[in-house]
């Protein structure tokens, strides 16, 4: 019998060697190359004698910018005007998303329509708007407001007390009064209220199957508690309407034509893919669900609410938020219109200081962090809604 | 017990003129119950407040070839903007009289891309094929050989440029993307965790942070004295790009096959680079030519991006031909031509991935 140890594998057949072989040779590569372009870099600073690190944030930036949430002058430094451009960025993509979302879920909705005028438009709207670029649809917009529009002399009014102009839309608001605040504090109530009795209602419909109408009473807590707030405070209904002096209007509320250009396009743009997320989403829901749902008697809005939503938006949030992310990262397109957002700020300091690592580091960092902490919400929301196999 | 079957009836009834043709089409699909019926209604009186309008305004009153003295008379578009400047749209700063190469290396990339449509010519000599073409194709841009003047590529631009950047980039970044999926998907961690911070850094940034980078920290990493042109720094932030989305998709296909061809291609004593090969990624690469289409149709569309670091492409020399006094003012009529050619080239793509999907689609 043959007893003799099993052959020593050669060096280059033993696969568990050759991975720490090949993993070593990878390192000592990216290595070699970082170290080959830090040197670089480092020489080519020096010869252009620019300092590195942070320490410009601190400097004065001298250079205004159009739009601001804070308070910000030429005086105040890089530091602040890159947090203005970067409230900036998370105004324009928090309205963006809040309305890209009911503009595609109406799309999608009209896509699968029976209607077969609204569906063919729905679908010819989606495929258009999905195929043009996103930039070529800012300049059009912009191009729209500074070109087609006319001067506020000759302001198109939409609707009483709302004007489009070249100088963008403008529209009445309530003059301030303390009513609102507490209406707003009225708003928040009423969502903490609909968690709990949501809570409450999930647990009695376990015990007991009965279904409690949480839609219709959520949205009667959402738009009473502030009424009736505003009502007990006094019912203000002073409102500060625009007006046409001179050259322009006084009063209201404006937003100004890069902002407003800039919403539009990014809108109408990720709306179009939305509304294919959402159909998708509609459609994978089996026909025999529906069917079910209804034999055991359920009405139709707790078929939807009960059987089809719940699996549709399974299948629809994980490219839904994508689209989000999709559409916080093209609002950095902003730059190509003069729209100060975070991109825009920081290119101006890159071109003034000429930091410009730091600068392209700060843009990268900045939409990471959208990025990283949407995709933490989308593990938590897939371990969440993933389904219990029993 | 036999039935009789009673005699044919000789009278065949028809359906009520109600039900069938265009009227029972209508009332199926536009006015079935009152609420469509009200839908149908308010969507044809908006149609019928913007289209007529829309007609008048593009067609009807409408200046074709006029120059611009007569646009600024009639209140109606002025596509005199495009055939007055198409050259310089299409072409950019091109040599006037040298704009046939240009124009011919489209057509070649149309004829390649309109060959390799057909299933049926899908052959390793197709491989080569766009090889050679794609190489006639930056001859005849760049020049400088067989007797054709050299162009400088700072002259580049227009729809060339264009199609250079995406159909380029996307040539270049599928092999790395192909590397960095299967990096991902290996089981040496160093190499696997290089793949997944590259791919989930790219996909987390937006295209126009590393085309700034191309334009301003490129140039500071090479040694004193090289000097890489502006181009080809953006046809570099663009692979880079391309590739992290690419390495996505084909994961994607290969998660998709079954464990046993691993195992079969072991069993048969490949070694990983031959199971790869041979085995594995044929596979996984037809399942993924479809995404991979709509992957292109997204470079083409952000190939636009290069405007904000001032490269000519066909959206730039659209902006600088409005920028003429002469031409001030017809962004609308210069926009919308834009935006047709992009849409017929995304829409083709997109349909023929379509087309693809449901043809490759075996049932597995």
């Amino acid at each position: 019998m043959d007893t003799t140890a099993p052959e020593k594998i050669p060096f280059l057949r033993d696969p568990a060697k050759l991975a720490i072989l090949y993993q070593f040779l990878t390192v000592v590569g990216v290595g070699l190359l970082s170290y080959y372009l830090i040197g670089n870099t480092l020489a080519n600073l020096e010869r252009q004698s620019i300092s590195t690190g942070f320490g410009f944030l601190e400097r004065e930036a001298a250079f205004e910018i159009g739009e601001t949430l804070i308070r910000y002058g030429a005086a105040d430094s890089y530091g602040r005007a890159l947090t203005v451009g970067f409230l900036n960025t998370l105004t324009v993509a928090f309205i963006g998303i809040v309305l890209t979302v009911l503009l595609g879920t109406f799309l999608g909705i009209a896509r699968l329509s029976s209607n077969w005028l609204v569906a063919k438009l729905s679908s010819w709207y989606i495929e258009f708007f999905q195929d043009i670029p996103i930039l070529l649809q800012l300049f059009f917009w912009y191009a729209f407001f500074y070109e087609i529009l006319p001067s506020p002399r000759e302001a198109l009014n939409l609707m009483p007390g709302v004007f489009v102009c070249n100088r963008g839309l403008i529209f009445g608001v309530p003059h301030w009064h303390d009513a609102f605040k507490y209406a707003a504090a009225a708003f928040i109530v009423a969502w903490v209220l609909i968690f709990f009795i949501r809570r409450w209602a999930e647990q009695r419909q376990a015990a007991t199957g009965r279904i409690f109408p949480l839609i219709r009473c959520s949205l009667a807590l959402l738009i009473g508690l502030p009424l009736l707030a505003w009502w007990l405070s006094g019912a203000p209904t002073a409102m500060n309407v625009p007006q046409l002096t001179g050259f322009n209007f006084k009063g209201g509320i404006s937003i100004s034509p890069e902002f407003t250009a800039l919403l539009l396009g990014l809108v109408l743009y990720t709306a179009a893919f939305v509304a294919e997320v959402v159909r998708a989403g509609i459609q994978s829901v089996g026909k025999g669900q529906r069917e079910a749902a209804m034999s055991i008697g359920l009405k139709p809005a707790h078929v939807l609410n009960q059987v089809i939503l719940p699996q549709a938006l399974r299948v629809i949030v994980p490219p839904l938020t994508s689209q989000m992310l999709n559409l916080t990262k093209n609002s950095s397109l902003a730059v190509a219109i003069g729209y100060p957002d975070f991109v825009s700020v920081a290119g101006t300091t890159i071109n003034q200081t000429g930091q410009a690592i730091e600068g392209v580091a700060l843009i990268m960092i900045v939409y990471l962090v959208f990025s990283l902490s949407t995709s933490a919400f989308m593990n938590w929301y897939n371990k969440k809604i993933a389904i219990v196999e029993r | 017990m036999e039935h009789t079957l009673p005699p044919k009836a000789t009278v065949e009834i028809r359906p009520p003129v109600t039900e069938v043709g265009v009227i029972g089409w209508m009332k199926a699909n536009l006015f079935n119950g009152w609420y469509n019926s009200a839908l149908t209604l308010l969507v044809l009186y908006l149609l019928w407040l913007t289209v007529p309008p829309f007609v008048d305004w593009a067609l009807i009153n409408s200046t074709w070839i006029a120059g611009s003295d007569q646009c600024k008379a009639s209140d109606g578009a002025c596509w005199s903007v495009i055939t007055y400047n198409i050259r310089f749209i299409l072409f950019g700063f091109y040599p006037h009289d040298l704009q046939w190469r240009p124009l011919l290396a489209m057509a070649l990339l149309v004829a390649l891309l309109y060959y390799s449509q057909n299933r049926n010519h899908w052959h390793t000599s197709l491989a080569y094929a766009w090889v050679i073409g794609l190489f006639t194709m930056g001859l005849l841009l760049k020049g400088g050989l067989f007797g054709l003047e050299s162009v400088e590529s700072d002259n580049w631009g227009g729809l060339p440029l264009t199609l250079l950047l995406s159909v380029f980039g996307l040539t270049a970044a599928y092999p790395v993307g192909i590397i960095l999926a299967l990096g991902r998907q290996s089981e040496m961690p160093v190499i696997k965790s290089f793949c997944v911070v590259y791919i989930e850094l790219i996909r987390g940034v937006p295209l126009i942070s590393l085309l700034f980078m191309s334009s301003v920290v490129f140039p500071l990493f090479l040694p004193e004295g090289v000097t890489l042109n502006k181009i080809l720094r953006a046809q570099i932030a663009i692979i880079l790009f391309t590739a992290a989305y690419i390495a996505e998709v084909v994961r994607g296909g290969l998660q998709g096959m079954n464990k046993g061809q691993y195992e079969a291609a072991e069993s048969l004593g490949l070694n990983y680079l031959q199971t790869m090969r041979l085995v594995i990624l044929p596979q996984a690469l037809k399942i993924v030519i479809p995404p991979s289409v709509s992957i292109l149709i997204s470079a083409f569309k952000d190939t636009s991006l290069v405007v904000i670091i001032a490269l000519y492409d066909l959206l730039k020399t659209t902006q600088t031909t409005l920028t003429d006094p002469k031409w001030m003012g017809y962004s609308a009529e210069a926009y919308i031509f834009v935006a047709l050619i992009y849409f017929i080239c995304c829409f083709a793509m997109s349909n023929y991935s379509r087309r693809l999907e449901k043809e490759l689609d075996t049932g597995l």
